[in-house]
């Protein structure tokens, strides 16, 4: 179908691929009006005056080919929606001194690890490696399988199989949006049907992560910080495409972070925790120990210290009622 | 000698992203050497000498900016030979979206950033729409939502290009990037090359000066605004 793109009448294809209207505007010309409906692809482009185009800085004769890739474009993400991966696995290459990192692990869909280790470790370059499907070919010779194969490299720079979505507590909304109109236009980028129910969805769970109630009319960068992160992650839960999410330091505050990384979990996530805060490292099952840029070790996380955590949580706990406290006017 | 046509809105981070990715490339025994173009001053030729990188300057001063790149981009090419480097990058600002300095045949890279707004990929014109390259950066301040929908609109702008998130201050993800650019096509020579797009034209009486406002004063190319109400 796509290669006869040129040749086909225009009404067929507006009929085909309802969203090739966003060609047209991301592009600045005109959607082609009714009495042009007859005219095929190729004709359609033709008959568009050659001296506006040139105003707007559109090559006419590379329109046809431009319009055809991005029916493709189009096309091969909505087949990628549905896009899971069963396992990622790092296979260790060497730290800054050349030394052999040894190791391999193995992450699945609902897997938490934490990442420790001093900044400027090596953490990052950890996930870049990831992100950019490693093959030995970054300076830690990592290698990184999905599914235990090599994944096939086109994938790294394919925007849909984006591996790592990112959370950290420096990220802030900036698009001039509501809140129903950020989640929508989030939604209709992933070409996802049902948006409405989405929406509902991931208000109802971001309110549940918040203190402070979301609501949908509220534009998104006058959202408190407590409000963002809840917002973002039940957004990244429900919308994003990437099977992996790394959260980069989030503070409690504001946040029900237990939550947080369950509802992560359950979307069938695999959730990495750059963190230098206890409870955060102990509230994962395994915790991979960052030094001299490379993995030095992967810790499981033992029963003493899901003990300890437990009385770490405690000690929040304490800590977070004082917060409270001190917030509704409250003294000691 | 591989050229690098480098181009991006003003403070999109075009800098500190060529400074990173030569450091990548330099790793790999790489030389490189940068020429710089601005309108009025540019601070940047002390960063790139910071980094013992053979840096040219060029300013357009009352030219319009990207008319002056690509009558000096002979001269520019001639120099990185005379250097005997591998790579010339150059750097150009693009000011008025609707310029683009890319050649033909010769790698062509846009930086943008992701505060530009969602509305912004389609209001650049030739310089992303035709680039082979779109660097996205400032990723690390934004929503992983508006990062993805960002990117989206890129590729709904340029269908073709490779879409890269680079973070321009920690360098993640030029190493990446230099190993794409050692892919771009070797020159000898520019002379004789095609400009991907031409150039916005304004032969006209300001052009040679003129400062005064009236029809009177008005000669050349010209377009006027059309109101439709």
């Amino acid at each position: 179908m796509i290669n006869s793109i040129p040749d086909e009448k225009i009404a067929i294809i507006l009929k085909t691929y309802a969203y090739c209207h966003d060609f047209f505007d991301a592009i600045v010309i005109d959607y082609p009006p009714q009495e042009k409906y007859h005219l095929t692809v190729n004709e359609y482009f033709e008959s568009l005056d050659s001296y506006e185009l040139q105003t707007k800085g559109v090559e006419q004769a590379d329109l046809v080919d431009q319009f055809v890739s991005f029916l493709e474009n189009m096309e091969a993400r909505q087949k990628s929606v549905q896009w899971n991966i069963e396992s990622l696995t790092i296979v260790g290459g060497q730290n800054k001194h050349g030394e052999q990192e040894n190791v391999s692990i193995c992450l699945r869909p609902g897997d938490v690890v934490s990442i420790v280790g001093p900044t400027g470790s090596g953490k990052s370059r950890l996930l870049g490696d990831i992100e950019w499907l490693a093959q030995g070919d970054t300076p830690t010779k990592r290698q990184i399988l999905i599914n235990d194969t090599i994944p096939p490299q086109s994938w790294r720079f394919s925007i849909e199989h984006k591996l790592v979505a990112q959370l950290s507590q420096n990220m802030n909304f900036v698009m001039d949006l509501t809140v129903a109109e950020f989640i929508k236009m989030h939604g209709e980028s992933r070409m996802i049907g049902d948006i409405e129910e989405k929406i509902r969805l991931i208000l109802e769970k971001a309110n549940e992560l918040a203190g402070e109630e979301i609501s949908l009319d509220t534009p998104v960068t006058a959202l408190s910080g407590g409000q963002s992160r809840a917002l973002m992650i039940a957004d990244t839960a429900f919308l994003s495409s990437s099977p992996i999410v790394l959260i980069d330091e989030i503070e409690n505050a504001g946040i029900d972070r237990k939550i947080a990384i369950s509802l992560l979990v359950t979307n069938e996530k695999i959730v990495l925790i750059a963190t230098h805060d206890p409870v955060l490292a102990l509230s994962a099952e395994r915790r991979i120990v960052i030094k001299n840029g490379g993995i030095e070790k992967i810790i499981a996380t033992s029963r003493t210290e899901k003990e300890l955590l437990h009385e770490l949580e405690a000690l929040n706990q304490k800590l977070m009622n004082y917060r409270e406290r001190l917030r509704t006017g409250g003294s000691f | 000698m591989r050229l690098i046509t480098f181009s991006g809105p003003p403070s999109s981070g075009k800098t500190s992203v060529i400074i990173s990715t030569i450091r990548a490339l330099k790793n790999n025994g790489a030389d490189v050497a940068v020429v710089k173009m601005d309108c009025l001053t540019s601070d940047d030729k002390a960063l790139y000498q910071k980094e013992n990188i053979p840096v040219g300057v060029g300013l357009s001063g009352n030219l319009c900016p990207d008319h002056f790149f690509i009558t000096n981009i002979e001269e520019c090419f001639e120099w990185g030979i005379k250097k005997a480097v591998d790579y010339l990058i150059t750097e150009s600002a693009g000011l008025c979206n609707r310029c683009s300095p890319h050649i033909s045949g010769v790698m062509a890279v846009c930086v943008i950033d992701n505060l530009m707004g969602v509305n912004t990929p389609k209001k650049i014109g030739p310089m992303l729409k035709m680039a082979d390259i779109v660097i996205i950066t400032k990723g690390d301040i934004v929503s992983q939502a508006e990062r993805e929908v960002f990117a989206f609109k890129v590729r709904q702008a340029n269908s073709k290009c490779l879409i890269l998130n680079v973070n321009g201050i920690t360098g993640q993800g030029c190493t990446e990037f230099a190993s794409i650019l050692a892919q771009a096509q070797e020159h000898d020579a520019v002379t004789d090359e095609k400009l991907r797009f031409s150039m916005p034209a304004a032969v006209c009486s300001y052009c040679l000066g003129e400062k005064k406002i009236g029809k009177a004063y008005q000669l050349g190319n010209m377009r006027k605004v059309e109101f439709h109400d």
